[in-house]
């Protein structure tokens, strides 16, 4: 057999993973992620413009005016202290939307680091890290919630620290995955053959290419969020009142179902709406980056 | 006068399985044996082939040299300068490897630049304001225009890929060249470019080149010498032309037989090779390929072969290699 004297012949170039980094990658995404950013900004912007948009201060009493029906002069009618629902729940996006945002946010930083550290390095790193996720996992959340807060006192900061302590577990995990699957794949293999240290290798070589998974589960996380806040809320451990946010509106809203149901059932809405905003967001990115 | 590169029998263990279980039972730690005692030299400007079955630790043997594994046993050394599983970036630097599959040996987030200079920058290898220039001469290198520097990885094919990888193992202006498998995954078409492009490189820049591959096609066209592994253990290092011409072993001569050719009709039950090879964890008595071998005698049951012949380039692993061909006594 003698050899073989081909000529080169130009090729189809190969479908690699898709990444975020890659600048094309965000014109392939599907029009549900545009959708989403359209609604989110659109929250984004009444919670900027509150000030501007409220026809008057959510927190101002009108005790002549109590649990007014709708019409002209209150758009959505007034709660039982006659404050007008309309800003109060324009006021909300205020106190829900930075919550909901920074509530998944540092946990999503610090599960998506602890994760991939625990992947990467294995061995006791990676036990102390996940053995640790396994405890707060077993723990009830909503008590360990209830704790916290008495344990620091009502407030923002205290939900936002709960929700770290409590969510970073399922970045941690679904990072480790990922640092798994990445890390004996050949590039990693060369970087270490290059002789690259091992923290250089991980920011540079792994990191880039698990972060994916972050970016999907997060517009998904910020939506469970907002919603526990919600909840929170109406149980009574989130915002004190008189700050106007939108669980505790449907709160105080549920007494009046029967006379005034769209007291409770518009911050309900506003809070859907939000979600399905985000939701679409963490569907669309998901199906973008797998195609 | 010690040689380039030399490898003295290299050997490379991996636990599998419970090494506790196995210590209440009274055994020992249950090790599979990948690289079972390779020896061979290189002087600079070598090319030598690997081949043999997957499974045969041929890349087990290239992870060991390049320090992606650790050697239970043996040595290794470059120069006369050991090559240890943690060695120095320096000495890291010397050898290294060009990886099979194009698709999964580039990072998909980082430009070719960008992957390019990070190794230039961290090993000093040009001052930092030539760094730009260098990666174009890289490129120029590997035959690959210099635009493509500023694209990622998703974007090239496989062939252009496999260049991108050359010059990534080019850039640390390394002493020996690995490649493992480094055209198995390419289109038969553009095999032949990247071969030629490695021969070259090869002269050019008096590189030492381990080819690994299961092709006998391949490593005949690029190597001057080819060491043939079965189950760990090297059976034949012969020059290349020796070794086409004349195989002793009857384990190259299966390969041989078995490697499919252009207008010859086997005929049927005409099988090279009966079976798989036995598992690694479980070696028969005597010569590992007395199983499946058409010329066993008692005397493969009972003993091991060494490797040896007439010269240090003239050696197979059999009783029967050097007696006049097909009369095993």
């Amino acid at each position: 057999m003698t050899t073989p004297a081909f000529e080169a012949v130009p090729e189809a170039p190969q479908i690699a993973e898709a990444s975020l980094a890659e600048p094309g990658a965000w014109k392939r995404m599907p029009k549900k992620v545009w959708v989403g950013c359209g609604i989110v900004l659109l929250y984004l912007l009444v919670a900027l413009l509150a000030p501007v948009i409220a026809p008057y201060d959510p927190l101002a009493i009108e005790p002549a005016n109590r649990l007014a029906s709708p019409d002209m002069a209150h758009l959505l009618g007034t709660d039982e202290l006659g404050r007008d629902i309309f800003s109060r729940l324009l006021y909300a996006a205020r106190v829900d939307i930075p919550i909901g945002f920074l509530g998944a946010l540092l946990p999503a930083i610090l599960g998506t680091m602890l994760g991939a550290i625990a992947g990467y390095f294995g061995r006791w790193v990676d036990t102390a890290i996940m053995r640790t996720a396994d405890v707060v996992q077993a723990f009830p959340a909503y008590i360990l919630v209830i704790v916290l807060v008495f344990a620091l006192g009502q407030g923002a900061g205290s939900i936002i620290l709960a929700f770290t302590v409590l969510a970073w577990v399922i970045y941690a995990r679904i990072i480790r995955g990922e640092v798994l699957r990445v890390r004996d794949r050949d590039y990693v293999q060369a970087a270490r053959v290059a002789g690259l240290r091992k923290m250089r290798i991980l920011r540079v070589h792994v990191f880039p290419n698990v972060i994916n998974q972050t970016l999907v589960y997060l517009p998904n996380d910020i939506v469970f969020a907002t919603l526990a806040l919600a909840a929170f809320s109406f149980l009574g451990l989130g915002i004190p009142p008189p700050t106007p946010e939108w669980g505790a509106m449907i709160a105080e809203g549920q007494p009046f179902l029967r006379t005034n149901w769209w007291f409770a059932t518009v911050p309900g809405l506003v809070i859907v709406g939000l979600g399905l905003g985000l939701s679409l967001i963490g569907e669309g990115l998901e199906e973008g980056l797998r195609a | 006068m010690s040689a380039f590169l030399e490898v003295r029998d290299l050997t490379v263990t991996f636990r599998v399985g419970s090494a506790l279980k196995a210590r209440l039972q009274g055994e020992p730690p249950p090790d599979l044996t990948a690289v079972d005692g390779i020896s061979f030299t290189a002087e600079r400007g070598d090319s030598i082939g690997i081949v043999g079955e997957s499974g045969c630790g041929k890349s087990t043997l290239a992870k060991a040299i390049t320090g992606l594994v650790p050697v239970a046993s043996g040595s290794l050394h470059l120069d006369g300068e050991p090559l240890l599983a943690k060695r120095a970036r320096a000495t890291m630097r010397r050898v290294q490897m060009v990886f099979q599959d194009p698709s999964s040996s580039l990072n998909p987030s980082l430009t070719i630049e960008k992957m390019l200079s990070e190794l230039l920058r961290v090993h000093r290898i040009v001052p930092v304001d030539k760094v730009a220039d260098r990666c174009g001469e890289l490129m120029e290198l590997v035959e690959l225009p210099r635009n493509l520097l500023k694209v990622r990885p998703g974007r090239l094919s496989g062939g252009q890929r496999q260049r991108v990888g050359i010059a990534r193992a080019l850039a640390l202006e390394p002493d020996v060249l690995i490649a493992d498998e480094a055209v198995a995954a390419l289109d038969v078409s553009v095999q032949a470019p990247v071969l030629n492009l490695l021969n070259s490189l090869r002269e050019n820049l008096g590189l030492t080149l381990m080819f690994i591959s299961h092709d006998l096609a391949v490593v005949r066209y690029v190597s001057d010498r080819v060491i043939v592994m079965y189950l760990g253990k090297a059976v034949e290092d012969r020059s290349t032309s020796e070794l086409f011409d004349d195989p002793r072993h009857p384990y190259t001569r299966a390969l041989m037989a078995a490697a499919p050719k252009f207008g010859v009709k086997k005929a049927p039950g005409e099988s090279a090779l009966k079976g798989e090879p036995p598992s690694a964890l479980k070696l028969p008595s005597g010569c590992r390929f007395s199983p499946r071998c058409p010329i066993a005698a008692e005397v493969c049951q009972q003993r091991e072969p060494d490797l040896t012949g007439p010269s240090p380039i003239q050696r197979a692993a059999c009783h029967f290699a050097w007696e006049a061909r097909g009369v095993p006594s």
